[in-house]
């Protein structure tokens, strides 16, 4: 594995800056900026690399779809959320037009994780293959589903590529796409799955609509060797403990505090926040993410681990 | 960790020390258990953390559940003397927001009871280890 490539990273529903929030990042950039001059472009960039990620990005932005780049000729990628039509159209400009295989691992089929489907294009094009995989046995209805009249015009047999489904058995080693892939169940409403990926001595592990009960003991020990010694763990940080444990108990989501915790007891390298809640918006987020690296300090006992909040665009090299 | 707990009329005092991880949690969840039951009548609990330095999810955990259990018979729990880093971590998982948390246990014991604060400040320092 190579990459890790972010194409949706906000839970439960996309959000789209808004022009009063572009506005206000146009704001404060000129405050900062205020009495500067710049000499070329260079000058520019270099200044608004320097403003604060809330101040000159967002974090977006579009649901759940990350891509895995395993170096091989087959495309990877986790759920098929909003993301996954920029994620196709990319695909489409990388393969030169010929036809490719991708292999699509899905957390489970709540809307959020396959509404991009639909308007995935590489889907519509002979040739192309899809592979499905899964640990749900209704993965394959579901996905048809969503596509019948009168939710969607356009049915899911209009798709050209060769499209199948696999379901895969927790606790089972499979090898996909030049990867070793290891399924874990997790706690969701009808259920979700995390995925570890092994590849060339590195390991990704996308684990999101997963609520933890860190008190269980025996759940916990389970997913910190799930997660044990991963360079990467893509984790469900959708709310703060406080809430995650209160008015939000059983919803299926989690928190910053549970994901440093798992990760740091699982020997993790990286842990990148992931499904963000809705109703954040950038500063909260960058606010979110300066607590939990905060966080990460105060209880580390080993090696620093490298904490961060994805974004839509968000690469990260292996 | 260590979690005797003392009685001031109808507020119980429970003085927590040490880490508040998993092993820790367990303890404090045994020193609350009494006083959270509806039977203890009592009005409130205040978690004195002046000697603990580290509390985790599962020990916030441990507060929240209580929080609850209190919060249904009307009656409250407060933590009290936060070191700098406890206090971190109750603004980080924004649990300032849930549990209330006061500057002093004196000022946690009076804000329930001014019956407990009476019996608080007569105990006054004997009672403390």
């Amino acid at each position: 594995m190579k990459r890790i490539r972010f194409w949706g990273t906000r839970g439960s529903i996309p959000v789209a800056l808004t022009a009063e929030g572009v506005r206000r990042k146009l704001v404060t950039a000129l405050r900062s900026a205020s009495g500067r001059t710049f000499a070329n472009d260079a000058e520019i960039e270099k200044f608004v690399e320097g403003l604060d990620f809330a101040d000159h990005g967002t974090f977006g932005g579009h649901s759940p779809c990350v891509e895995i780049e395993t170096g091989g000729p087959d495309f990877v990628v986790c759920d098929l959320g909003s993301g996954v039509r920029p994620f196709g159209q990319d695909t489409l400009a990388r393969s030169g037009g010929g036809p490719r295989t991708y292999h699509v691992f899905m957390s489970h089929v709540h809307w959020d994780h396959i509404m991009g489907l639909p308007f995935f294009t590489p889907a519509y094009i002979p040739g192309n293959k899809v592979v499905i995989y899964g640990g749900h046995a209704h993965l394959e209805a579901a996905l048809r589903r969503q596509q019948e009249q009168p939710s969607f015009p356009v049915d899911f047999t209009t798709f050209r590529a060769d499209i199948s489904f696999v379901r895969l058995e927790p606790g089972k080693v499979h090898d996909i796409g030049g990867m070793r892939v290891l399924l874990k169940l997790q706690r969701h409403a009808g259920d979700s799955y995390g995925f570890r990926f092994e590849s060339h001595g590195k390991t990704v592990i996308y684990s999101t609509d997963s609520e933890h009960d860190l008190g269980n003991r025996k759940e916990t020990d389970a997913f910190v060797e799930f997660f044990r010694g991963a360079d990467v763990v893509i984790f469900d940080a959708m709310y703060s403990l406080a809430d995650a444990i209160s008015v939000k108990a059983d919803w299926g989501h989690s928190s910053n505090i549970a994901g440093v915790e798992l990760c740091h007891a699982a020997g993790v390298k990286h842990l990148c926040m992931f499904h963000h809640e809705p109703a954040n918006d950038d500063a909260s987020i960058a606010r979110v993410l300066a607590d939990t690296r905060r966080y990460e300090e105060i209880c580390r006992t080993g090696a620093p681990m490298k904490v961060s909040a994805a974004y839509d665009g968000m690469e990260i090299d292996l | 960790m260590q979690c005797p707990t003392h009685v001031y009329a109808d507020v119980v005092v429970a003085r927590a020390a040490g880490r508040i991880d998993f092993a820790g949690a367990q303890v404090l969840e045994d020193a609350l258990r009494d006083a959270i039951a509806p039977e203890a009548g009592v009005r409130g609990i205040v978690v004195d953390l002046e000697h603990v330095d580290y509390i985790s999810s599962v020990g916030l955990r441990v507060l929240m559940v209580a929080s609850k259990a209190m919060r249904a018979r009307k009656a409250v729990i407060a933590v009290a003397s936060l070191q700098p880093v406890v206090a971190e971590i109750f603004e980080i998982s924004r649990f300032h927001h849930v549990v209330d948390v006061r500057a002093s246990v004196r000022d946690a014991v009076g804000a329930v009871s001014p019956h407990a604060l009476a019996a608080y400040d007569a105990a006054g320092a004997a009672d403390i280890p």
